[in-house]
Protein backbone atom coordinates (compact mmCIF):
# COMPACT_ATOMS: atom_id res chain seq x y z
CA UNK A 1 0.00 0.00 0.00
CA UNK A 2 2.80 2.37 0.87
CA UNK A 3 4.35 1.47 -2.48
CA UNK A 4 1.17 2.49 -4.26
CA UNK A 5 1.11 5.76 -2.39
CA UNK A 6 4.65 6.49 -3.50
CA UNK A 7 3.77 5.72 -7.11
CA UNK A 8 0.97 8.24 -6.86
CA UNK A 9 3.44 10.97 -5.98
CA UNK A 10 4.60 11.07 -9.59
CA UNK A 11 1.08 11.97 -10.68
CA UNK A 12 0.85 15.01 -8.39
CA UNK A 13 2.82 17.38 -10.60
CA UNK A 14 1.06 16.64 -13.90
CA UNK A 15 -2.34 16.72 -12.22
CA UNK A 16 -1.54 20.01 -10.50
CA UNK A 17 -0.43 21.51 -13.79
CA UNK A 18 -3.61 20.33 -15.49
CA UNK A 19 -5.68 21.77 -12.66
CA UNK A 20 -3.90 25.13 -12.80
CA UNK A 21 -4.27 25.17 -16.58
CA UNK A 22 -7.97 24.46 -16.29
CA UNK A 23 -8.52 26.91 -13.42
CA UNK A 24 -6.77 29.92 -14.95
CA UNK A 25 -8.62 29.51 -18.23
CA UNK A 26 -12.00 28.78 -16.64
CA UNK A 27 -11.71 31.76 -14.30
CA UNK A 28 -10.57 34.00 -17.13
CA UNK A 29 -7.31 34.91 -15.40
CA UNK A 30 -5.36 34.71 -18.63
CA UNK A 31 -5.87 35.57 -22.25
CA UNK A 32 -7.68 32.44 -23.45
CA UNK A 33 -6.65 33.17 -27.03
CA UNK A 34 -3.05 32.56 -25.98
CA UNK A 35 -3.52 29.99 -23.27
CA UNK A 36 -6.30 27.88 -24.67
CA UNK A 37 -8.56 25.96 -22.30
CA UNK A 38 -7.91 22.21 -22.13
CA UNK A 39 -11.44 21.35 -23.18
CA UNK A 40 -10.96 23.28 -26.41
CA UNK A 41 -7.85 21.27 -27.15
CA UNK A 42 -9.94 18.14 -26.72
CA UNK A 43 -12.62 19.55 -29.01
CA UNK A 44 -10.13 20.38 -31.75
CA UNK A 45 -8.45 17.02 -31.26
CA UNK A 46 -11.79 15.25 -31.67
CA UNK A 47 -12.63 17.21 -34.80
CA UNK A 48 -9.18 16.68 -36.25
CA UNK A 49 -9.17 12.95 -35.58
CA UNK A 50 -12.73 12.41 -36.81
CA UNK A 51 -12.88 14.70 -39.80
CA UNK A 52 -9.41 15.98 -40.48
CA UNK A 53 -6.43 14.23 -41.96
CA UNK A 54 -5.02 13.07 -38.64
CA UNK A 55 -4.35 9.47 -39.62
CA UNK A 56 -3.07 10.55 -43.00
CA UNK A 57 -0.51 12.91 -41.46
CA UNK A 58 0.63 10.34 -38.89
CA UNK A 59 1.03 7.84 -41.68
CA UNK A 60 3.06 10.29 -43.78
CA UNK A 61 5.37 11.11 -40.86
CA UNK A 62 5.83 7.49 -39.86
CA UNK A 63 6.63 6.55 -43.43
CA UNK A 64 9.37 9.18 -43.62
CA UNK A 65 10.67 8.28 -40.20
CA UNK A 66 10.84 4.53 -40.69
CA UNK A 67 12.15 4.48 -44.24
CA UNK A 68 14.84 7.01 -43.32
CA UNK A 69 15.69 5.03 -40.19
CA UNK A 70 15.93 1.79 -42.16
CA UNK A 71 18.25 3.28 -44.80
CA UNK A 72 20.39 5.09 -42.27
CA UNK A 73 20.77 2.20 -39.88
CA UNK A 74 21.61 -0.37 -42.57
CA UNK A 75 24.28 1.99 -43.89
CA UNK A 76 25.43 2.68 -40.33
CA UNK A 77 25.79 -1.00 -39.37
CA UNK A 78 27.65 -1.73 -42.61
CA UNK A 79 30.12 1.10 -42.18
CA UNK A 80 30.51 0.41 -38.46
CA UNK A 81 31.33 -3.28 -39.05
CA UNK A 82 33.71 -2.43 -41.88
CA UNK A 83 35.56 0.18 -39.85
CA UNK A 84 35.62 -2.11 -36.84
CA UNK A 85 37.04 -5.08 -38.74
CA UNK A 86 39.50 -3.41 -41.04
CA UNK A 87 42.09 -0.98 -39.75
CA UNK A 88 42.58 0.32 -43.29
CA UNK A 89 38.92 1.18 -43.73
CA UNK A 90 39.06 3.00 -40.43
CA UNK A 91 42.14 4.96 -41.47
CA UNK A 92 40.58 5.72 -44.81
CA UNK A 93 37.06 6.72 -43.73
CA UNK A 94 37.43 7.42 -39.99
CA UNK A 95 38.82 10.98 -40.09
CA UNK A 96 36.18 12.12 -42.61
CA UNK A 97 33.44 10.39 -40.61
CA UNK A 98 34.52 11.98 -37.33
CA UNK A 99 34.72 15.43 -38.89
CA UNK A 100 31.38 15.26 -40.70
CA UNK A 101 29.77 13.96 -37.50
CA UNK A 102 30.51 17.30 -35.83
CA UNK A 103 28.44 19.25 -38.36
CA UNK A 104 25.21 20.05 -36.56
CA UNK A 105 22.62 17.85 -38.26
CA UNK A 106 20.17 20.52 -39.37
CA UNK A 107 22.90 22.45 -41.18
CA UNK A 108 22.57 19.87 -43.97
CA UNK A 109 18.98 20.82 -44.70
CA UNK A 110 19.57 23.95 -46.83
CA UNK A 111 21.93 21.95 -49.05
CA UNK A 112 19.68 18.89 -49.24
CA UNK A 113 16.64 20.99 -50.07
CA UNK A 114 18.48 22.82 -52.85
CA UNK A 115 19.44 19.54 -54.45
CA UNK A 116 16.38 17.43 -53.79
CA UNK A 117 13.57 19.92 -53.18
CA UNK A 118 11.22 19.76 -50.21
CA UNK A 119 9.54 16.46 -51.02
CA UNK A 120 9.83 13.04 -49.41
CA UNK A 121 13.19 12.27 -51.02
CA UNK A 122 14.89 15.16 -49.23
CA UNK A 123 13.20 14.39 -45.92
CA UNK A 124 13.98 10.69 -46.02
CA UNK A 125 17.61 11.37 -46.90
CA UNK A 126 17.87 13.74 -43.96
CA UNK A 127 16.26 11.26 -41.56
CA UNK A 128 18.61 8.55 -42.84
CA UNK A 129 21.59 10.81 -42.17
CA UNK A 130 20.41 11.49 -38.64
CA UNK A 131 20.09 7.77 -37.84
CA UNK A 132 23.33 6.90 -39.62
CA UNK A 133 25.79 8.58 -37.25
CA UNK A 134 24.79 7.05 -33.91
CA UNK A 135 24.33 3.59 -35.47
CA UNK A 136 27.69 3.66 -37.27
CA UNK A 137 29.53 4.99 -34.23
CA UNK A 138 28.10 2.46 -31.76
CA UNK A 139 28.49 -0.45 -34.16
CA UNK A 140 32.13 0.49 -34.71
CA UNK A 141 32.78 0.68 -30.99
CA UNK A 142 30.98 -2.62 -30.39
CA UNK A 143 32.93 -4.47 -33.08
CA UNK A 144 36.20 -2.94 -31.94
CA UNK A 145 35.40 -4.06 -28.42
CA UNK A 146 35.45 -7.78 -29.27
CA UNK A 147 38.20 -9.17 -27.08
CA UNK A 148 41.50 -10.39 -28.50
CA UNK A 149 41.15 -13.68 -26.62
CA UNK A 150 37.85 -14.44 -28.32
CA UNK A 151 39.29 -13.60 -31.71
CA UNK A 152 42.19 -15.97 -31.03
CA UNK A 153 39.85 -18.78 -30.06
CA UNK A 154 38.01 -18.21 -33.34
CA UNK A 155 41.32 -18.42 -35.18
CA UNK A 156 42.24 -21.66 -33.40
CA UNK A 157 38.94 -23.15 -34.49
CA UNK A 158 39.69 -21.95 -38.04
CA UNK A 159 36.49 -19.97 -38.40
CA UNK A 160 35.71 -18.82 -41.90
CA UNK A 161 35.19 -15.10 -42.39
CA UNK A 162 31.44 -15.59 -42.50
CA UNK A 163 31.49 -17.63 -39.29
CA UNK A 164 33.67 -15.04 -37.64
CA UNK A 165 31.13 -12.32 -38.39
CA UNK A 166 27.90 -14.20 -37.68
CA UNK A 167 29.08 -16.35 -34.76
CA UNK A 168 31.43 -14.03 -32.91
CA UNK A 169 31.51 -10.40 -33.94
CA UNK A 170 27.84 -9.60 -34.43
CA UNK A 171 26.69 -11.40 -31.25
CA UNK A 172 29.33 -9.84 -29.02
CA UNK A 173 28.79 -6.38 -30.53
CA UNK A 174 25.01 -6.67 -30.36
CA UNK A 175 24.45 -4.67 -27.15
CA UNK A 176 26.33 -1.70 -28.60
CA UNK A 177 24.63 -2.07 -31.98
CA UNK A 178 21.23 -2.10 -30.27
CA UNK A 179 22.16 1.00 -28.29
CA UNK A 180 23.09 2.65 -31.56
CA UNK A 181 19.81 1.62 -33.19
CA UNK A 182 17.86 2.91 -30.19
CA UNK A 183 19.63 6.27 -30.38
CA UNK A 184 19.14 6.28 -34.14
CA UNK A 185 15.40 5.78 -33.66
CA UNK A 186 15.20 8.77 -31.31
CA UNK A 187 17.26 10.95 -33.64
CA UNK A 188 15.24 9.86 -36.67
CA UNK A 189 11.98 10.98 -35.06
CA UNK A 190 13.44 14.34 -34.12
CA UNK A 191 14.79 14.72 -37.64
CA UNK A 192 11.43 13.80 -39.18
CA UNK A 193 9.59 16.49 -37.24
CA UNK A 194 12.40 19.01 -37.75
CA UNK A 195 12.50 18.39 -41.49
CA UNK A 196 8.72 18.77 -41.71
CA UNK A 197 8.99 22.11 -39.90
CA UNK A 198 11.77 23.44 -42.09
CA UNK A 199 10.96 21.99 -45.49
CA UNK A 200 7.44 23.20 -45.94
CA UNK A 201 5.73 21.27 -48.69
CA UNK A 202 2.19 20.66 -49.81
CA UNK A 203 2.24 17.13 -48.39
CA UNK A 204 0.84 16.09 -45.04
CA UNK A 205 2.68 15.13 -41.89
CA UNK A 206 2.51 15.76 -38.16
CA UNK A 207 5.18 18.45 -38.33
CA UNK A 208 3.42 20.05 -41.30
CA UNK A 209 0.16 20.10 -39.35
CA UNK A 210 1.76 21.82 -36.37
CA UNK A 211 3.63 24.39 -38.44
CA UNK A 212 0.50 25.18 -40.43
CA UNK A 213 -1.37 25.48 -37.15
CA UNK A 214 1.16 28.08 -36.09
CA UNK A 215 0.69 30.04 -39.30
CA UNK A 216 -3.08 30.02 -38.69
CA UNK A 217 -2.59 30.79 -34.97
CA UNK A 218 -4.51 27.60 -34.20
CA UNK A 219 -3.02 26.98 -30.76
CA UNK A 220 -5.32 24.07 -29.94
CA UNK A 221 -4.00 22.25 -32.97
CA UNK A 222 -0.39 23.01 -32.05
CA UNK A 223 -0.86 21.68 -28.52
CA UNK A 224 -2.55 18.54 -29.77
CA UNK A 225 0.07 18.04 -32.48
CA UNK A 226 2.88 18.41 -29.94
CA UNK A 227 1.27 15.90 -27.60
CA UNK A 228 0.93 13.43 -30.46
CA UNK A 229 4.57 13.93 -31.47
CA UNK A 230 5.67 13.31 -27.88
CA UNK A 231 3.42 10.27 -27.56
CA UNK A 232 4.77 8.66 -30.72
CA UNK A 233 8.32 9.36 -29.55
CA UNK A 234 7.51 7.71 -26.23
CA UNK A 235 6.01 4.66 -27.95
CA UNK A 236 9.13 4.25 -30.10
CA UNK A 237 11.29 4.53 -27.03
CA UNK A 238 9.22 1.98 -25.15
CA UNK A 239 9.28 -0.53 -28.02
CA UNK A 240 13.02 -0.09 -28.50
CA UNK A 241 13.70 -0.64 -24.79
CA UNK A 242 11.61 -3.83 -24.76
CA UNK A 243 13.22 -5.22 -27.90
CA UNK A 244 16.67 -4.46 -26.49
CA UNK A 245 15.83 -6.28 -23.28
CA UNK A 246 14.35 -9.29 -25.03
CA UNK A 247 17.20 -9.66 -27.50
CA UNK A 248 19.81 -9.43 -24.79
CA UNK A 249 18.21 -12.00 -22.50
CA UNK A 250 20.69 -14.67 -23.66
CA UNK A 251 23.51 -12.64 -22.15
CA UNK A 252 21.98 -13.22 -18.75
CA UNK A 253 22.38 -9.55 -17.94
CA UNK B 1 49.01 -4.66 -39.53
CA UNK B 2 50.83 -1.68 -38.12
CA UNK B 3 52.10 -3.81 -35.25
CA UNK B 4 53.80 -6.19 -37.63
CA UNK B 5 55.44 -3.48 -39.71
CA UNK B 6 56.66 -1.54 -36.71
CA UNK B 7 58.16 -4.63 -35.10
CA UNK B 8 60.03 -5.29 -38.33
CA UNK B 9 61.33 -1.73 -38.23
CA UNK B 10 62.76 -2.02 -34.75
CA UNK B 11 66.48 -2.74 -34.93
CA UNK B 12 68.46 -3.82 -31.92
CA UNK B 13 71.08 -1.15 -31.16
CA UNK B 14 72.79 2.22 -31.71
CA UNK B 15 71.99 4.22 -34.80
CA UNK B 16 69.58 1.50 -35.79
CA UNK B 17 67.28 2.54 -32.99
CA UNK B 18 67.08 6.06 -34.35
CA UNK B 19 66.25 4.70 -37.74
CA UNK B 20 63.51 2.73 -36.13
CA UNK B 21 62.07 5.78 -34.38
CA UNK B 22 62.27 7.81 -37.58
CA UNK B 23 60.76 4.98 -39.58
CA UNK B 24 58.01 4.59 -37.06
CA UNK B 25 57.25 8.30 -37.23
CA UNK B 26 57.02 8.44 -41.02
CA UNK B 27 55.03 5.25 -40.86
CA UNK B 28 52.53 6.86 -38.50
CA UNK B 29 52.37 10.06 -40.56
CA UNK B 30 51.78 7.97 -43.64
CA UNK B 31 48.94 6.17 -41.91
CA UNK B 32 47.16 9.37 -40.91
CA UNK B 33 47.69 10.71 -44.44
CA UNK B 34 45.45 7.85 -45.60
CA UNK B 35 42.59 9.74 -43.99
CA UNK B 36 43.22 12.65 -46.33
CA UNK B 37 42.68 10.59 -49.47
CA UNK B 38 38.88 10.59 -49.24
CA UNK B 39 38.36 14.35 -48.67
CA UNK B 40 40.92 15.18 -51.36
CA UNK B 41 39.23 12.80 -53.78
CA UNK B 42 35.85 14.40 -53.08
CA UNK B 43 37.37 17.84 -53.59
CA UNK B 44 38.96 16.68 -56.84
CA UNK B 45 35.69 15.22 -58.07
CA UNK B 46 33.91 18.44 -57.13
CA UNK B 47 36.41 20.52 -59.12
CA UNK B 48 36.22 18.10 -62.03
CA UNK B 49 32.42 18.25 -62.05
CA UNK B 50 32.53 22.04 -62.05
CA UNK B 51 35.14 22.16 -64.85
CA UNK B 52 33.08 19.90 -67.06
CA UNK B 53 29.83 21.66 -66.16
CA UNK B 54 28.10 18.51 -65.02
CA UNK B 55 25.67 20.51 -62.92
CA UNK B 56 24.50 24.12 -62.92
CA UNK B 57 26.68 26.52 -60.96
CA UNK B 58 23.66 27.43 -58.81
CA UNK B 59 23.53 23.83 -57.62
CA UNK B 60 27.24 23.29 -57.19
CA UNK B 61 29.46 26.35 -56.83
CA UNK B 62 33.15 25.89 -57.64
CA UNK B 63 35.37 25.25 -54.59
CA UNK B 64 37.32 28.46 -55.18
CA UNK B 65 34.09 30.48 -55.07
CA UNK B 66 33.31 28.98 -51.66
CA UNK B 67 36.82 29.86 -50.49
CA UNK B 68 36.46 33.38 -51.93
CA UNK B 69 33.08 33.92 -50.20
CA UNK B 70 34.58 32.68 -46.96
CA UNK B 71 37.41 35.23 -47.27
CA UNK B 72 35.00 38.04 -48.20
CA UNK B 73 32.62 37.28 -45.34
CA UNK B 74 35.55 37.10 -42.98
CA UNK B 75 37.08 40.39 -44.21
CA UNK B 76 33.73 42.19 -44.06
CA UNK B 77 33.24 40.95 -40.50
CA UNK B 78 29.95 39.25 -41.38
CA UNK B 79 31.22 35.87 -40.42
CA UNK B 80 32.60 36.84 -37.03
CA UNK B 81 29.51 38.94 -36.25
CA UNK B 82 27.05 36.13 -37.02
CA UNK B 83 29.23 33.59 -35.29
CA UNK B 84 29.44 35.82 -32.23
CA UNK B 85 25.62 36.08 -32.16
CA UNK B 86 25.31 32.30 -32.33
CA UNK B 87 27.95 31.65 -29.70
CA UNK B 88 26.36 34.19 -27.34
CA UNK B 89 23.09 32.30 -27.67
CA UNK B 90 24.90 29.07 -26.88
CA UNK B 91 26.59 30.66 -23.89
CA UNK B 92 23.41 31.94 -22.26
CA UNK B 93 21.47 28.76 -22.96
CA UNK B 94 24.21 26.53 -21.59
CA UNK B 95 24.37 28.69 -18.48
CA UNK B 96 20.61 28.61 -17.92
CA UNK B 97 20.06 25.04 -19.08
CA UNK B 98 22.85 23.47 -17.08
CA UNK B 99 21.95 25.41 -13.93
CA UNK B 100 18.41 24.04 -14.13
CA UNK B 101 19.73 20.61 -15.07
CA UNK B 102 22.17 20.43 -12.17
CA UNK B 103 19.55 21.67 -9.75
CA UNK B 104 17.02 19.10 -10.92
CA UNK B 105 19.61 16.35 -11.04
CA UNK B 106 20.89 17.05 -7.54
CA UNK B 107 17.38 17.37 -6.17
CA UNK B 108 16.22 14.07 -7.64
CA UNK B 109 19.52 12.35 -6.92
CA UNK B 110 19.72 13.35 -3.27
CA UNK B 111 16.12 13.28 -2.14
CA UNK B 112 13.94 10.24 -2.48
CA UNK B 113 10.83 12.39 -2.06
CA UNK B 114 11.84 14.82 -4.81
CA UNK B 115 12.55 11.85 -7.05
CA UNK B 116 9.11 10.36 -6.44
CA UNK B 117 7.41 13.64 -7.24
CA UNK B 118 9.52 14.85 -10.15
CA UNK B 119 11.00 11.89 -11.98
CA UNK B 120 7.86 10.58 -13.73
CA UNK B 121 7.07 14.05 -15.09
CA UNK B 122 10.66 14.56 -16.12
CA UNK B 123 10.64 11.25 -17.95
CA UNK B 124 7.58 12.33 -19.93
CA UNK B 125 9.24 15.67 -20.63
CA UNK B 126 12.31 13.98 -22.13
CA UNK B 127 10.16 12.07 -24.60
CA UNK B 128 9.40 15.24 -26.55
CA UNK B 129 11.92 16.00 -29.25
CA UNK B 130 13.36 19.48 -28.62
CA UNK B 131 12.21 20.69 -32.01
CA UNK B 132 8.63 19.86 -31.01
CA UNK B 133 8.63 22.60 -28.37
CA UNK B 134 9.49 25.37 -30.75
CA UNK B 135 6.07 26.11 -32.35
CA UNK B 136 4.48 26.49 -28.94
CA UNK B 137 7.37 28.59 -27.69
CA UNK B 138 6.97 30.86 -30.71
CA UNK B 139 3.37 31.52 -29.71
CA UNK B 140 4.38 32.62 -26.23
CA UNK B 141 7.76 34.20 -26.82
CA UNK B 142 7.55 35.46 -30.38
CA UNK B 143 10.57 34.90 -32.59
CA UNK B 144 13.00 37.11 -30.71
CA UNK B 145 16.02 36.27 -28.66
CA UNK B 146 13.86 34.81 -25.88
CA UNK B 147 12.68 32.01 -28.14
CA UNK B 148 16.19 30.97 -29.10
CA UNK B 149 17.47 31.01 -25.53
CA UNK B 150 14.45 29.08 -24.27
CA UNK B 151 14.57 26.44 -27.00
CA UNK B 152 18.31 25.87 -26.72
CA UNK B 153 18.13 25.79 -22.91
CA UNK B 154 15.53 23.02 -23.07
CA UNK B 155 17.94 21.06 -25.24
CA UNK B 156 20.63 21.49 -22.57
CA UNK B 157 18.45 20.68 -19.53
CA UNK B 158 17.65 17.10 -20.53
CA UNK B 159 21.14 15.56 -20.89
CA UNK B 160 22.52 17.56 -17.95
CA UNK B 161 19.71 16.43 -15.62
CA UNK B 162 19.89 12.79 -16.69
CA UNK B 163 23.67 12.59 -16.29
CA UNK B 164 23.70 14.42 -12.94
CA UNK B 165 20.89 12.32 -11.54
CA UNK B 166 22.47 9.04 -12.65
CA UNK B 167 25.90 10.15 -11.46
CA UNK B 168 24.57 10.74 -7.96
CA UNK B 169 22.37 7.67 -7.76
CA UNK B 170 25.24 5.45 -8.89
CA UNK B 171 27.63 6.58 -6.17
CA UNK B 172 28.73 3.37 -4.41
CA UNK B 173 26.84 3.12 -1.13
CA UNK B 174 30.08 2.10 0.60
CA UNK B 175 31.36 5.65 0.15
CA UNK B 176 28.26 7.08 1.76
CA UNK B 177 28.52 4.59 4.62
CA UNK B 178 32.09 5.58 5.33
CA UNK B 179 30.92 9.19 5.45
CA UNK B 180 28.25 8.15 7.92
CA UNK B 181 30.82 6.37 10.09
CA UNK B 182 32.91 9.53 10.16
CA UNK B 183 29.77 11.45 11.10
CA UNK B 184 30.07 13.85 8.18
CA UNK B 185 27.63 16.74 8.22
CA UNK B 186 25.27 17.18 5.25
CA UNK B 187 27.47 19.79 3.63
CA UNK B 188 30.54 17.64 4.17
CA UNK B 189 28.86 14.66 2.52
CA UNK B 190 27.88 16.87 -0.38
CA UNK B 191 31.25 18.55 -0.86
CA UNK B 192 33.58 15.70 0.02
CA UNK B 193 31.72 12.61 -1.18
CA UNK B 194 28.90 13.34 -3.58
CA UNK B 195 30.48 16.09 -5.64
CA UNK B 196 33.85 14.42 -6.30
CA UNK B 197 32.26 11.03 -6.95
CA UNK B 198 29.69 12.43 -9.38
CA UNK B 199 32.05 14.87 -11.09
CA UNK B 200 32.78 12.78 -14.20
CA UNK B 201 29.06 12.25 -14.76
CA UNK B 202 28.42 15.95 -14.20
CA UNK B 203 30.98 16.91 -16.78
CA UNK B 204 29.88 14.31 -19.29
CA UNK B 205 26.33 15.66 -19.01
CA UNK B 206 27.66 19.16 -19.52
CA UNK B 207 29.53 18.08 -22.66
CA UNK B 208 26.44 16.39 -24.08
CA UNK B 209 24.43 19.48 -23.19
CA UNK B 210 26.73 21.72 -25.20
CA UNK B 211 26.61 19.41 -28.20
CA UNK B 212 22.78 19.32 -27.99
CA UNK B 213 22.77 23.12 -27.73
CA UNK B 214 24.79 23.33 -30.92
CA UNK B 215 22.24 21.08 -32.66
CA UNK B 216 19.23 23.05 -31.41
CA UNK B 217 20.88 26.39 -32.22
CA UNK B 218 21.25 25.61 -35.90
CA UNK B 219 17.66 24.37 -36.05
CA UNK B 220 16.15 27.43 -34.42
CA UNK B 221 18.30 29.76 -36.50
CA UNK B 222 17.16 28.05 -39.67
CA UNK B 223 13.52 28.29 -38.59
CA UNK B 224 13.27 31.81 -37.25
CA UNK B 225 16.18 34.20 -37.12
CA UNK B 226 17.57 37.32 -38.71
CA UNK B 227 21.17 36.83 -37.66
CA UNK B 228 23.49 34.05 -36.68
CA UNK B 229 25.34 31.39 -38.56
CA UNK B 230 22.17 29.42 -39.40
CA UNK B 231 20.55 32.55 -40.78
CA UNK B 232 23.56 33.05 -43.06
CA UNK B 233 22.73 29.69 -44.63
CA UNK B 234 19.03 30.45 -45.02
CA UNK B 235 19.97 33.74 -46.65
CA UNK B 236 22.35 32.04 -49.07
CA UNK B 237 19.72 29.44 -49.89
CA UNK B 238 17.11 32.10 -50.63
CA UNK B 239 19.47 34.02 -52.90
CA UNK B 240 20.38 30.73 -54.54
CA UNK B 241 23.98 31.43 -53.57
CA UNK B 242 25.01 27.98 -52.56
CA UNK B 243 28.56 29.13 -51.85
CA UNK B 244 27.18 30.80 -48.71
CA UNK B 245 25.49 27.54 -47.69
CA UNK B 246 28.82 25.74 -48.06
CA UNK B 247 30.57 28.43 -46.04
CA UNK B 248 27.96 27.92 -43.32
CA UNK B 249 28.47 24.15 -43.35
CA UNK B 250 32.23 24.62 -43.14
CA UNK B 251 32.05 27.03 -40.23
CA UNK B 252 29.48 24.94 -38.36
CA UNK B 253 31.67 21.88 -38.84
CA UNK B 254 34.78 23.72 -37.62
CA UNK B 255 33.05 25.07 -34.52
CA UNK B 256 31.63 21.60 -33.84
CA UNK B 257 35.08 20.03 -34.04
CA UNK B 258 36.58 22.79 -31.86
CA UNK B 259 33.86 22.32 -29.22
CA UNK B 260 34.24 18.56 -29.24
CA UNK B 261 38.04 18.57 -29.04
CA UNK B 262 38.23 21.16 -26.27
CA UNK B 263 35.53 19.48 -24.18
CA UNK B 264 37.18 16.08 -24.55
CA UNK B 265 40.50 17.62 -23.55
CA UNK B 266 38.94 19.19 -20.45
CA UNK B 267 37.28 15.89 -19.60
CA UNK B 268 40.55 13.97 -19.80
CA UNK B 269 42.27 16.62 -17.68
CA UNK B 270 39.50 16.27 -15.13
CA UNK B 271 39.95 12.49 -15.08
CA UNK B 272 43.71 12.68 -14.56
CA UNK B 273 43.23 15.30 -11.86
CA UNK B 274 40.84 12.95 -10.09
CA UNK B 275 43.26 10.04 -10.30
CA UNK B 276 46.08 12.21 -9.00
CA UNK B 277 43.94 13.28 -6.06
CA UNK B 278 43.23 9.72 -4.99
Amino acid sequence: MSLNLKNLRGAVLPLALLLVWYAVTALGLVNTKLIVPPEKVLQVAYKFVMRGNFLESIEASLFRDLSGFLLGSVAGVLLGVLMGLSRWTERFVGPSFNTLKQISLFAWLPLISTWLGTGDAAKILFVALSAFYPVALNTFEGVRGVSKAQLEVARVYAFTYKQLITKLILPSASPQILTGLHLGLIYAWMATIGAEFLLISSGSGLGDTVIKGRAAFNIELIVFGMLTIGLIGAIFNHIATRIERRLLVWRGA
Amino acid sequence: MSEITSSVLIRPAGAGRWFAVLGNLTHRLGLSAVGLILPLAVLGLWQYAVNHEWVAIQLLPPPELVWQSLRELWDAGDLTRNLAVSLTRIGWSVLIGSSIGWLLGFLMGLSRTARDFLYPSFEVFTQFPVVGWIPILIIFLGIDEGLKIAAISIAVVVPVTVATFKGIVNIPSALLEVAKVYRFSHSQVLLRVVLPAALPALFSGFRQGIMQAWLALVFVELLASSEGIGYLMVWGRQLMQLDLVFVGLLVIGLVGVALDVSLRYLESRLQSWRHAAH
